[in-house]
């Protein structure tokens, strides 16, 4: 992390980035927040660590209306939202200064607090450079440990790899955290019956209070007005009216983002109600592998994405009748 | 002061249920938020905090306020009734108890909100005291004592039992209803409670967040706090949802709108939250038009303008929910923290 707040303040000093997106530490050992630091003294209060998962390539849209250059740091997982962005014109490349950060996995405190860990005072092992397999935790309910790969979050467990896929340069090492079938989950899902199905989603998202939190988050949601802020037209819906709405705004969103999610798990890491939310988003994938190909979105750049191109093998509508 | 075995509680639940609604933290699909109890209701009581604050059994996130039906060239108007039937929160923190009075403060007053007045009046609350506080709470600072319950019946669990006692007419009520199910309460237990509140004591005397100093944050500092640049930098990592206000027990702001039944309306009214784009939104246009203002009216109301409309309430408890939940780890705690290293920086 040191070298990382020097590269940063080098940066800034000659002149190459105007301010630097990173993370302030917080007043928790467990809670840094995204911030902008535009001078080196400001770095005093820089973070990175096992807590700092906010992917920040959706704050380089506001970034890229900025003057000047901002330094951004990416996980490798961030980069691929970044690339999707740049293919959908919503971020500037030559406003961005790339600097792929390090990851080794990162925690979520509800996997923590489910382990009925609380009252936390300090947490060791929770560094970026450290390889601690433990995370050793001060309470005023005593002392408390968890495996790093326990605290994890979910979608570390199927991490894309340590690879970043754009950047300026890369600082400090990653480690692939893959330990669980990426499709597992939706499989699961696919085998249930239909009245099954059903009666899972609608008591997961029964728990949805729309505070928009999965949406605000998403970087693949990047509409300056969505639809359902939209005082113009019928479709704005501040609350669930009923039980169908409560769905509609969760499928609508996963359509939308179809084809262009990286699944990148931040709806399910924000949502305050713990609502598997990326499973929607994961099947759809899934399904574009099958159909299309096998596809990531924000591998790249410059690709075409499967749906927005119209090829002769593209498969025909009727398959969602046959498949049933 | 009565007691009953924990082991027991269920069939407590099951005679208050008998005779009336009795809402309760559950547990479903893995989060626990209030609810009515029914006999697979998965009971959860040991969880601190709820997701939501129990304030929607008296403001709900979404009610209907009338209803119109046209029928050819006739238009009826039904106001929705209102709630006639007694029931029962269980389980209400402290906190979340200083939180209705923060909402009755803003309900009641003339002229009364007859939909919330109806829901108060129908309304026993028993709270449960807490033990293991966490260290997202600060509550303390806001003068809330988590071991002593201020509601209609006050409950502690102590040992194997839960104590109980009725604190207003209608919790004796309710303490009538389920006389068979209460047994006194020895002096060795009542003891025992005494101990156990003492220890929680400690404890809240240990969390970090317990010795916030709201020093400068009042009725009166409004133009000072208005106009600070700190705003600037605070906002700019929020992300304009409204997580921190649906989870909050005081935030009370609605909208009201109609939805289209095809043959009339139903006009509703819903929790809004001022972190939204179309907050208050008028004929003219928006009040606030960007983030930062947006960002800036809710710690402002809850630490200047309620306490100065409300004889000095805060229009925070201390639940800390906000402090847990926000997608990027802003709060309270942070902006009256901000301020107060400021004003250190300045002296």
């Amino acid at each position: 992390m040191q070298e990382l707040r020097e590269r940063a303040a080098a940066l800034l000093a000659d002149g190459t980035v105007d301010r630097v997106l990173g993370w302030r530490a917080g007043d928790m050992p467990w809670n840094p927040e995204p911030a902008y630091f535009e001078t080196q003294e400001s770095l005093r209060d820089f973070v990175y660590d096992g807590f700092c998962g906010a992917n920040l390539s959706k704050y380089m849209i506001e970034a890229s209306k900025l003057d000047g250059k901002t330094l951004v740091c990416l996980k490798p997982c961030d980069t691929y939202s970044f690339n999707q962005l740049l293919k959908e014109h919503r971020v500037d490349r030559d406003k961005a200064y790339i600097i792929g950060v390090g990851c080794r996995g990162k925690l979520d405190m509800e996997k923590i607090r489910a382990h009925g860990i609380k009252g936390i005072r300090t947490i060791r092992g929770a560094g970026i450079e450290e390889d601690e397999k433990t995370l050793s935790i001060d309470t005023i309910y005593g002392q408390k440990s968890i495996s790093y790969e326990d605290a994890m979050l979910s979608r570390c467990h199927v991490c894309k790899g340590k690879e970043h896929r754009i950047f300026d340069e890369q600082l400090g090492t990653s480690k692939e955290t893959q330990d669980a079938d990426r499709f597992a989950e939706v499989e699961r899902i696919e085998a249930m019956s239909p009245e099954e199905r059903f009666a899972f989603f609608q008591k997961e998202l029964s728990k949805c209070i729309r505070c928009n939190a999965c949406r605000n988050v998403c970087p693949a949601c990047s509409c300056r007005k969505c639809v359902f802020d939209s005082t113009k037209f019928d479709s704005a819906q501040k609350a669930n009216s009923d039980s169908f709405e409560e769905k509609m705004f969760h499928i609508i969103r996963a359509f939308h983002v179809a084809g262009r999610c990286t699944d990148c798990g931040e709806c399910s890491r924000v949502c305050p109600q713990g609502i598997p939310l990326h499973l929607f988003n994961r099947k759809f994938i899934k399904d574009i592998d099958v159909f299309y190909g096998e596809y990531q979105a924000g591998a790249d750049a410059e690709s075409k994405g499967p749906l927005t191109s119209y090829t002769i093998e593209d498969v025909e509508p009727g398959i969602v009748g046959e498949r049933g | 002061m009565y007691k009953i075995a924990r082991e027991n509680l269920s069939a407590l639940f099951r005679a208050i249920a008998a005779e009336q609604e009795l809402y309760l933290p559950v547990r479903t699909a893995g989060q626990v938020n209030y609810g009515i109890w029914t006999e697979d209701a998965e009971v959860d009581l040991d969880t601190l905090k709820s997701v939501k604050s129990p304030k929607d059994v008296f403001f709900p996130q979404s009610e209907t306020l009338y209803t119109c039906v046209k029928e050819g060239r006739r238009l009826t108007v039904e106001p929705e009734a209102l709630k006639e039937q007694r029931f029962v929160v269980f389980g209400m923190k402290p906190c979340d108890v200083q939180g209705v009075r923060v909402l009755d403060q803003v309900f009641l007053a003339e002229p009364a909100d007859s939909f919330y007045a109806a829901r108060r009046e129908h309304g026993t609350v028993v709270s449960l005291a807490c033990r293991e506080p966490e260290e997202s709470c600060f509550c303390k600072v806001f003068g809330v004592d988590c071991t002593e319950p201020s509601a209609d019946v006050a409950v502690w669990f102590a040992g194997d039992d839960l104590l109980w006692k009725a604190q207003t007419e209608k919790g004796e009520q309710l303490t009538v209803m389920l006389g068979g199910l209460l047994e006194e309460a020895s002096g060795q237990e009542q003891s025992l409670l005494e101990e156990e509140k003492e220890k929680t004591r400690r404890i809240v005397g240990e969390l970090p967040y317990m010795e916030l100093s709201l020093d400068g944050w009042d009725g009166n500092a409004v133009e000072e706090r208005f106009g600070s640049s700190l705003w600037e930098e605070l906002y700019r990592p929020c992300l304009a949802c409204g997580t921190c206000t649906f989870v909050c027990p005081t935030c009370q702001c609605y909208d009201i709108r109609d939805y289209d039944t095809g043959n009339g309306v139903k006009r509703f009214r819903c929790w809004d939250s001022c972190m939204y784009s179309d907050f208050t939104m008028m004929a003219h246009g928006n009040n606030r038009t960007s983030q930062m203002q947006r960002f800036r009216q809710r710690f402002m109301h809850k630490l200047v303008y309620f306490p100065a409309n409300n004889d000095g309430m805060y229009s925070c408890v201390g639940c800390g929910r906000c402090v847990e939940k926000c997608p990027s780890a802003l709060n309270i705690v942070k902006v009256v923290k901000a301020f107060e290293k400021e004003g250190g920086a300045e002296a």
